[in-house]
């Protein structure tokens, strides 16, 4: 968890070079409950850093997903299509999206983990 | 003291006593008194029943409808056959008095209602998927109209000039506070004009809307459109007259991916324009784009078959603002009536509705035009309307008609003030072969 | 009593029928001389084939598996879950009404455009409005006219940059969908400690671009905003219109009205206040009423009266547009007619009286066992927090637990800005001996909380299903039979 950067919509962002991959945290897949479906954006999909890219339903809540960075598609995970129960049981080992930043600057804005758990508690 | 209202000044008393008041006026103290009205409403009554009755029948003495005149009419609302035991069982007051099935231990009979409903909706129109039934089809067009918006991020929104034009007034309202754009396309005898359409449909159009029958009755080749619209990745929505599945293909064979239309045909009464249901269908892969309630089956903890409503998460009352739709109650009364009538009718039933209908449209259509006076005006394959013309006002030969204890066609020059002295002419299975003589007899003098 | 577990499709057999039509009489020959092959199905719909007992057996079944208000009593709050009268449908199934055609010349339904216009004249009254259009179909639908009317009345006056509606926190959830349906953007302001609008709260977010407030008064918690008539002046200087969601219409007829209150817009619940039934989830209808200014703006047509004939007005430059086919949800429309009618003037007042008395009584009884947040004279409905904090039951709990003992539960979880939420309506229609009886088994309900909260987690028991798995149903999504 130590080399994930969070925002405070509960989105975990891993870096590699200039491609960024994004998932929901953990505390955020236990607010929701038993996710039964992920909404995933196409590949080739450009998002502003804020807009929402998809949508995690449970039961009981359907929540936006809001990109943490300006940036292109270009993968999403297909796995979560059939077994979206995967981001419950390991939020932060199943990315959503797969992202081509354009503004590495934006990253800078974002709360490195010991953050995001004081963020958490407040 | 009311009927309706049990509780006896005695009891009243009580109650007072209990939460510590002297009367009921203390409850209202929190309304500031130049909020309170200080005279009785001005409405009528009390009515005891009897007088209640006396005063309704009075009203429809006023009236004269199609249990006392001989129907021609349909554009959008039609006098099919409805079965005796489709009111007794819809009637029950287990289904009418219940609320919405939020508490499913105890609705499973409303909730299984609907899944039969959303079953026979998908068979009939070869979808995947059916909701529980919207407002009419008018309103369930302009959701469809949304799906296609909302799955395709465009904001563009074709329809044919074929389509209701009632349907196309109502989509113009939703879409102009959507601010999504509604381009019409013109017709070319009596059917979408294809080159016409091919001119408007691009990479920004989200849904295109075929209404088959059209409005005229006539059975829209949607071939070539399914191609034009799936080539430029937007939705076919098509809007279809349930009664013409049992003989025509359904919009599922045909391509299209939204399914919507008016049930009311499906064992509803005319009830002077609603209750009526409109209805919603679709493809697996926009299920979550659908509006609406949706029941899916799933088992109780002892591992029983039971049914709940399912993807609530896109609904009003927990997506708020962001939700798929604002659509809370629907018409599920109206469903569970079509359901009695679809399972009553089952496969050999509605076909044979949809054949005689066919069959004695034809024989109408035939008659009418023979001796040249009256004019069709197409010439396309049709089911249960047909559209003629003559050389004399449509409404001088409706009055005429009413005269002798018929309700003529549909006025076409309301909607489409080209189509000068034209009426169309609806033929259900309901009509004899003496009622349409009739019309024909009258007609030859009128025309 | 049997167990009846059989979907129609299980018991379909090929050869039975339930259907009766008469021979054709004319012979056309065959259909693929009257419609291109091209156009025809190849094979028969996937319909059920059964005998006409079979249907009558299995919708009587279906209905065994029901509760309604006929059942028993139904307190859920928001829903006004009241008697539902049968003459209401005595006089909605006369054929004089089911059997007019909505495109009939004008001169054949004079009857029932009289009963539409009157029933205008009269919920005009009731709210203290210029006039009504019946045409919404439901509540939601009210709404959407409403506002559609709103954002057209700024509109007409060049009035453009009002794109943004206030919603509580409280508010029902129709609310701020209504408003994007409407093409409006949402601002939501937290309500006070009392559930009431925060007077500062709306001050901080009116300004010139505001086209509205939504309230509901009562409000969610069933508490009356005693400072509406301050709310209404604020919003009416910052150039906004106020909007009633009529949810809650039972606890003020006859006694104090919206448009005196200085609201300018207001949808009516007929399937609420006006005792018609809710059919398992509609037909509905909810009339949109307005102050006289926005009487153009109007959905068309409009029912007029000219030289003593009842007429369909559509010439009218300024109205919304068309929002429905036809005219309206008209056979409820003639139940809610009946109604008030049977009522008279008096009746609907006892009626919002009785509804305010039933509520404070067992707000008063309840209070006892059950955590009241905010403890105030309540009017038609009264909100409580479950068992309060300490308890590990929840409301769900609860709520299931009066299935077994033959109760429709609240409406649970309820307005959202109460944890735990039970929101309890009883109606007027409900006797002293029902409400006790009630209010007595919430009070053992509470009782088996503390001493076994385990039994009230695994409730019901005796109903014919028991707690369905919800998150099965909406990952496997079988939503049809095959």
């Amino acid at each position: 968890m130590s080399n994930l950067l969070f925002s405070t919509d509960h989105e975990w962002v891993k870096v590699e070079g200039n491609v960024a991959y994004i998932g929901i945290t953990d505390y955020a897949q236990k607010q929701l409950g038993e996710i039964v479906y992920v909404e995933l954006p196409e590949v080739d999909d450009a998002f502003e850093k804020g807009d929402s890219f998809g949508v995690i339903e449970s039961v009981k809540a359907a929540s936006d997903a809001y990109i943490p960075v300006t940036g292109k598609i270009v993968e999403i995970n297909e796995e979560l299509v059939d077994s979206p129960q995967l981001v419950n049981e390991d939020a932060f080992g199943n990315w959503i999206v797969k992202v081509e930043m354009s503004d590495l600057s934006e990253l800078e804005e974002l709360m490195n983990s010991q953050q995001y758990e004081a963020y958490c508690e407040e | 003291m009311h009927r309706y209202i049990p509780n006896t000044d005695a009891d009243k008393k009580r109650m007072l006593d209990t939460i510590g008041v002297n009367s009921v006026e203390d409850l209202f103290h929190d309304i500031p008194k130049e909020l309170r009205l200080e005279r009785p409403l001005k409405v009528e009554g009390p009515l005891s029943e009897m007088e209640m009755t006396k005063h309704m029948k009075e009203l429809t003495s006023k009236n004269k409808g199609v249990d006392e005149l001989v129907s021609f009419l349909g554009a959008g609302a039609y006098d099919h056959y409805i079965p005796s035991i489709v009111k007794h069982l819809a009637m029950r007051s287990e289904f009418y008095t219940a609320y919405t099935p939020y508490q499913p231990e105890i609705s499973q009979g409303t909730l299984q209602v609907i899944f039969e409903y959303q079953t026979m909706m998908s068979n009939l129109t070869g979808m995947d998927v059916s909701n529980a039934s919207m407002y009419d089809g008018g309103t369930a067009c302009v959701e469809a109209a949304m799906m296609a918006v909302e799955a395709t991020r465009r904001a563009s929104i074709v329809v044919s000039k074929t389509v209701n034009p009632e349907v196309r007034k109502i989509l113009k309202t939703y879409m102009k506070f959507r601010e999504v754009e509604v381009i019409e396309v013109d017709m070319a005898d009596g059917v979408t004009d294809l080159d016409k359409l091919k001119a408007v449909v691009d990479k920004t159009t989200a849904g295109v809307i075929i209404q088959s029958p059209n409005f005229f009755g006539i059975i829209e080749d949607v071939v070539e459109v399914e191609k034009l619209v799936h080539e430029n990745k937007a939705n076919l929505i098509m809007s279809v007259d349930p009664i013409s599945l049992g003989l025509l293909k359904s919009p599922g064979e045909l391509g299209a991916d939204i399914v919507v239309g008016e049930a009311q045909a499906l064992g509803n009464a005319l009830n002077f324009g609603g209750p009526h249901l409109g209805f919603i269908a679709t493809k697996s892969k926009l299920v979550r784009k659908m509006p609406g309630r949706i029941v899916g089956q799933s088992e109780d903890v002892e591992g029983k078959r039971a049914f709940v409503l399912t993807l609530q998460a896109r609904e009003q009352h927990i997506r708020r603002f962001k939700a798929t739709s604002n659509i809370c109650s629907n018409q599920a009364l109206n469903a569970l009536m079509a359901s009695i009538y679809l399972i009553t009718m089952g496969k050999k039933g509605l076909k044979e509705v949809a054949l005689q209908s066919t069959q004695k449209a034809h024989y109408a259509f035939n008659q009418l035009t023979q001796n040249g006076k009256i004019k069709p005006l197409f010439n396309k394959p049709f089911f249960k309307e047909f559209a003629v013309t003559s050389g004399v006002e449509a409404s001088h030969i409706n009055n005429e008609l009413l005269k002798n204890n018929i309700i003529g066609g549909y006025q076409l020059d309301q909607a489409y003030p080209e189509l000068n002295n034209g009426l169309l002419f609806c033929v259900t299975e309901k009509r004899t072969k003496a009622e349409i003589d009739q019309l024909v007899g009258l007609l030859e003098v009128i025309s | 009593m049997r167990k009846y577990d059989h979907l129609i499709f299980e018991i379909s057999k090929e050869g039975r029928k339930a259907y009766s039509l008469p021979i054709n009489d004319v012979d056309m020959g065959k259909v693929e001389d009257l419609i291109p092959e091209a156009f025809l199905a190849e094979k028969e719909v996937d319909l059920p084939e059964v005998s006409e007992i079979d249907v009558v057996r299995h919708f009587t079944n279906l209905s065994n598996k029901n509760y309604g208000v006929d059942t028993g009593f139904y307190p859920l709050g928001s829903c006004t879950m009241k008697y539902n009268p049968k003459i209401n449908e005595d006089m909605a199934a006369l054929d004089g009404f089911t059997s007019l055609h909505p495109l009939q010349p004008e001169e054949t339904v004079q009857g029932a455009l009289e009963v539409m216009y009157k029933l205008d004249e009269m919920l005009a009254d009731i709210a203290g409005m210029e006039r009504v259009s019946l045409q919404p179909a439901a509540g939601s639908h009210g709404e959407l006219a409403g506002l559609m009317i709103i954002k057209s009345y700024h509109e007409s006056r060049g009035d453009l940059k009002r794109k943004k509606i206030i919603v509580p926190d409280s508010a029902h959830g129709t609310n701020p969908a209504t408003a994007a349906v409407a093409g409006f953007e949402i601002i939501e302001i937290k309500s006070d400690k009392n559930g009431a609008v925060d007077l500062d709260a709306l001050k901080a977010v009116l300004n010139d671009e505001i086209a509205g407030l939504m309230l509901t008064n009562p409000s969610t918690l069933g508490l009356f905003e005693t400072n509406i008539k301050v709310i209404a002046d604020l919003v009416h200087e910052a150039g906004g219109l106020l909007y009633y969601d009529g949810a809650n219409m039972n606890a003020i007829m006859g006694l104090s009205r919206p448009g005196d209150m200085g609201f300018d817009v207001i949808h009516f619940n007929l399937h609420k206040t006006f005792s018609t039934p809710h059919g398992g989830g509609g037909p509905g209808s909810g009339p949109v009423g307005v102050r006289a200014d926005l009487v153009p703006f109007l959905p068309v047509p409009v029912i007029e009266k000219k030289d003593d004939k009842y007429i369909l007005d559509y010439d009218r430059p300024q109205t919304i547009g068309k929002i429905k086919n036809f005219y309206g949800n008209f056979g409820v429309m003639l139940r809610a007619y009946t109604y008030i009618l049977t009522m008279g003037p008096e009746g609907l007042k006892e009626a919002s009286e009785t509804a305010v008395l039933n509520a404070n009584y067992m707000m008063k009884r309840l209070k006892e066992y059950y955590y009241l947040p905010i403890d105030q004279t309540c009017k038609h409905e009264f909100v409580l927090g479950g068992l309060g904090k300490d308890s590990e039951v929840t409301t769900l709990d609860i709520a299931k637990r009066l299935l077994d003992y033959g109760y429709h539960p609240p409406t649970i979880y309820f307005p959202l800005i109460v944890n735990q939420a039970i929101m309890v309506e009883p109606t007027e229609t409900e006797s002293l001996e029902t409400l006790d009886s009630f209010i007595d088994t919430m009070i053992k309900i509470a009782g088996e909380a503390k001493e076994d909260p385990n039994l009230l987690k695994n409730a019901p028991y005796n109903t014919l299903a028991r707690r369905i798995d919800e998150v099965k149903a909406a990952k496997d999504l079988i939503l049809k039979w095959s």
